[in-house]
């Protein structure tokens, strides 16, 4: 029976035979059961690529839409066992547009096997695999030159390209690798030494793959356990249950909250099967501890020294969205079993993977990685993800389609206490507004341009002046003549203008004002992120609703006019899109009414929010 | 028999455990999709291992097509009463009051009325956000590219190229309007690392995975077993005994047997190490067409 478990990236270069190779070695290790075979047989004859012969490929490739195309679209999971080992092993697509695919294959593999073909040498998307799997902390690599039968056997070939990979390995860091040359459709070197390359007396590749040691060092580390939930059966058990990140625990052990700082003994390491007298890592556990801490989902149970505590962290960030990323935008960051919302606040430098050199950029686009900074809205326990992948490794999640759009890698993180903190003031918000008799608000006017966001804005101000409120208004034009006189038109320069309009609207809360904001908005990220600068009742969104055919109609300025002819790039309404708020609190539909009837509308609503009195 | 467990059984346990920890953490409504199979029976005892010394905290789906072995339905009803579980049986009864049924029907248009619809009304109906099976990538090619949480777009509709990256083991619960969730903790298992694991924990399962003469007809080369008097015979058919065992069970118009002499849990570990035939190739439902898996799961089916 096996004695231990490898989990194993297959990679390469669209066509370099990855799929083949897996069929050959499940066929060779017996794992093709005798039906999946005369299945595979006669789909061979009706979709494969070998003339006559069987294409290992259809084995593999799941999808309906990959068996038409005669490609790897998503990560395939495959399993195999030898008297030594069992074995995981994820098949990750070529094409640079299902690097998203790859990562989540990479992302928790020991070892990675890089296919090359002999012909080709290695090729954008070979670079671009090594660098990937490096960058997620594979430090075993198995070099599978394929299809040397179409090269003659001949070693030189073979010599050439393993020459040429250790020149990038050099630039990737700490890497094993083993070089192997195999032909994956007849099996050369696969499971048994090839007879037509007499000049190889290394291993095969199965031979590599049951003798690579898996090379975590999470044993030896400090323990680290995220906590997923609190099990309550009764008044008299509370026990917190997680998987060991890193290092061993022991009852008697001391941990402690690393979130919170407090501390507590080990009293029993509980599972269904009896207590234990000892936990390692990825072992499923429930702690009862000697006596009653706070501790709930997120927190990380350690022992001492406890892990930092970061209000940002600097990481390797995999952009998987259609939509870029960029600065200012906020995400929901989750970490071990923590969610909370992160901002990027910096995208420094893009990796170019062919070149494995840096260029600075503004944002990030669907499949690149970037060094990216963001800032947490709470405090998280984490460690750089070269300490500890469980607790270094992210993924970003949108807060509208709730999809995971980002993954990342910590490099670096600062501890927020010692750094910038808060300054607890004696007078606060609450003490300002009350001296006003009000309370402060935001009242955010989204629309487009020349649906009549100021006109409304003004009018509104106005009435509140005039019953002695105190207000303030941020106007987009003139803020961008000042505060934002940096910033252009493009998406990533949007999001910056917002993410500064809306911290200033929330100082201006802090000092009890009534801010109408007038802004056209057009993203509901951005409106969400000004929204979660102040609390949750001072946020009033205004959809000041006008179609963009009435719009262009008004069109005061001519800017219309002039987006149509080309003159003014990124135009919303023209050639950048509004999304328009799905639950605001106001709309105001101004073909219905005149702007004075709206504005009064907007006053009845803070009244009966009493937000005036 | 009690065995020690293999290492890398014990992985594969801690994973799963994680992964329905997280489930109950991340989840508003979950429940399991309970099959009765020996794959469902793994499922239930790692539930009970993930929440110990807590009870399971979520409740069992049993879609009932009324076409179940008999001995399925005992199991199930023991078993519930066993551990306290909270089960819940849902039927079609659209498809129950036209007597939909495999012999009339064949075995698409029945899988889709009892099955797949019976499946999501029965999701629909309970407002479950997130169904938990025992589905393992090994059994077949199309969930073989499937993630742990896998997300359904409204009408429980999977569709394979807009599926989330799934990184470490950090899995995204979070739903948008209309969306649900299935996942499965067993992906990583293979069909011999169950039985094991059965082995290995002495986990109950139904006893017509254990070899037995049992009355039989032959269908299209398949062994089918007449399990209550709704069987159809062809003219000059009679039921022959013959000592089978079930690897795959469902339907028992619909789930072929294989004759096999492995009366006990170590020998079928023995068997299982030497067969050379698929798990699935018993499963009528399976062979209608080329990536019928796929359809049927993008239609909705688990």
């Amino acid at each position: 029976m096996p004695d231990s478990l490898l989990r194993v990236l297959a990679c390469g270069s669209v066509d370099d035979g990855k799929s083949t190779l897996i069929g050959r070695l499940l066929f060779e290790c017996g794992t093709i059961p005798d039906d999946v075979m005369l299945a595979l047989e006669r789909d061979s004859k009706r979709f494969g690529t070998v003339a006559g012969g069987i294409d290992y490929a259809l084995l593999v490739d799941g999808l309906s839409a990959e068996r038409d195309q005669g490609i790897t679209i998503d990560v395939a999971y495959r399993f195999f066992e030898t008297p030594r080992r069992r074995f995981i092993l994820a098949d990750a697509p070529g094409h640079e547009q299902y690097t998203r695919n790859m990562v989540t294959g990479a992302s928790g593999s020991d070892l990675a096997v890089l296919l090359v073909d002999a012909r080709k040498g290695l090729l954008p998307q070979t670079r671009r695999h090594a660098a990937i799997a490096s960058l997620l902390g594979i430090r075993q690599l198995v070099l599978a030159v394929n299809k040397m039968d179409l090269v003659a056997f001949g070693q030189d070939v073979f010599n050439k390209i393993v020459a040429d990979f250790y020149r990038l390995s050099g630039k990737l860091g700490p890497l094993q690798v083993t070089a192997i040359p195999v032909c994956a459709r007849d099996g050369d070197n696969v499971t048994s030494p090839s007879t037509r390359m007499p000049w190889y007396s290394g291993t095969t590749l199965l031979t590599a793959l049951e003798s690579a040691e898996p090379t975590s060092h999470a044993a030896e580390r400090t323990f680290r356990m995220p906590i997923q939930l609190v099990a309550r059966p009764d008044h008299a058990f509370r026990g917190y249950a997680g998987t060991v990140a890193t290092g061993v625990i022991r009852p008697g052990a001391a941990v402690m909250n690393a979130v919170s700082g407090t501390e507590a003994r080990v009293a029993r390491i509980v599972t269904m099967d009896g207590d234990l007298d000892e936990a390692a890592p990825a072992d499923a556990i429930t702690l009862v501890l000697d006596r009653e801490i706070d501790v709930s989902r997120g927190d990380v149970l350690a022992v001492a020294p406890p892990p930092p505590l970061a209000d940002q962290v600097t990481a390797w960030v995999v952009w998987m969205d259609e939509t870029p990323l960029f600065r200012g935008r906020a995400y929901l960051f989750m970490l071990g079993s923590r969610s909370v919302v992160g901002t990027i606040t910096d995208i420094a430098n893009r990796l170019d993977v062919n070149t494995l050199t840096e260029e600075p950029v503004r944002e990030l686009g669907l499949n690149e990685i970037g060094r990216v900074t963001i800032s947490l809205a709470q405090r998280v326990a984490c460690e750089r993800y070269s300490v500890s992948r469980e607790l270094g490794g992210f993924i970003l999640i949108d807060r509208l389609t709730r999809g995971t759009v980002g993954a990342g890698m910590i490099t670096d993180l600062r501890a927020g206490a010692g750094d910038i903190y808060w300054h607890r003031l004696d007078v606060d918000k609450r003490a300002r507004s009350a001296l006003m008799g009000q309370k402060p608000a935001v009242l955010w006017f989204t629309g487009l341009s020349a649906s009549g966001k100021s006109t409304i804005a003004n009018l509104v101000e106005k009435r509140l002046h005039a019953q002695g409120r105190h207000t303030m208004s941020l106007d987009g034009d003139n803020v961008r003549h000042g505060l934002n006189r940096d910033l252009g038109f493009s998406e990533a320069d949007r999001v910056e203008n917002i993410r500064r309009v809306a911290e200033v609207s929330r100082l201006f809360v802090d000092a009890g004002l009534i801010v109408l904001v007038s802004f056209i908005s057009p993203y509901r990220a951005e409106r969400m992120l000004a929204r979660d600068c102040v609390e949750d009742s001072e946020f009033l969104e205004i959809f000041v609703d006008t179609p963009v055919e009435e719009c262009r109609r008004r069109d005061p300025k001519g800017l219309y006019a002039r987006a149509d002819a080309g003159q003014i790039r990124n135009f919303t309404g023209v050639d950048a899109p509004y999304e328009e708020p799905l639950d605001p609190e106001i709309r105001l539909p101004t073909l219905e009414a005149p702007p004075e009837v709206l504005a009064e509308r907007v006053v009845d609503e803070l009244m009966r929010r009493g937000i005036v009195g | 028999m009690q065995t020690t467990r293999p290492p890398h059984l014990k992985a594969l346990e801690a994973e799963s455990i994680h992964i329905l920890r997280e489930v109950v953490a991340q989840a508003d409504r979950p429940v399991i999709l309970y099959s009765i199979g020996k794959d469902s029976s793994v499922l239930l005892h790692l539930a009970r291992k993930a929440f110990f010394p807590a009870r399971v905290p979520f409740p069992l789906l049993h879609i009932d097509t009324t076409w179940k072995f008999r001995d399925m339905i005992s199991f199930r009803d023991a078993t519930a009463k066993r551990y306290g579980l909270d089960l819940r049986v849902h039927t079609n009864p659209d498809g129950l009051r036209q007597n939909i049924n495999p012999f009339d029907h064949g075995s698409n248009i029945y899988t889709q009325v009892m099955k797949t619809d019976a499946l999501k009304q029965a999701l629909t109906e309970g407002r479950y956000d997130v169904a938990i099976g025992g589905a393992r990538r090994d059994e077949e090619r199309s969930r073989a590219k499937e993630r742990v949480f896998s997300v359904r777009g409204p009408g429980h509709s999977w569709d394979p190229k807009r599926q989330r990256p799934e990184l470490w083991h950090l899995y995204n619960g979070n739903l948008a309007p209309g969306e649900t969730l299935r996942v499965f903790p067993l992906s990583n298992w293979t069909e011999l690392d169950v039985w094991t694991y059965i082995l290995a924990e002495s986990i109950d399962v139904v006893p017509l995975y254990f070899a037995a003469p049992r009355p039989t007809v032959e269908r299209d080369g398949l062994v089918i077993v007449v399990d209550d008097d709704r069987m159809r015979f062809k003219p000059g058919e009679r039921p022959v005994s013959r000592v089978v065992r079930f690897r795959s069970l469902g339907c028992y118009p619909l789930s072929a047997a294989v004759e096999s002499e492995a009366a006990d849990l170590n020998e079928i570990v023995a068997e299982m190490r030497n067969t050379r035939v698929s798990e699935r190739a018993g499963r009528l439902i399976d062979q209608d067409q080329d990536a019928s898996m796929e359809r049927k799961k993008r239609e909705g089916y688990f």
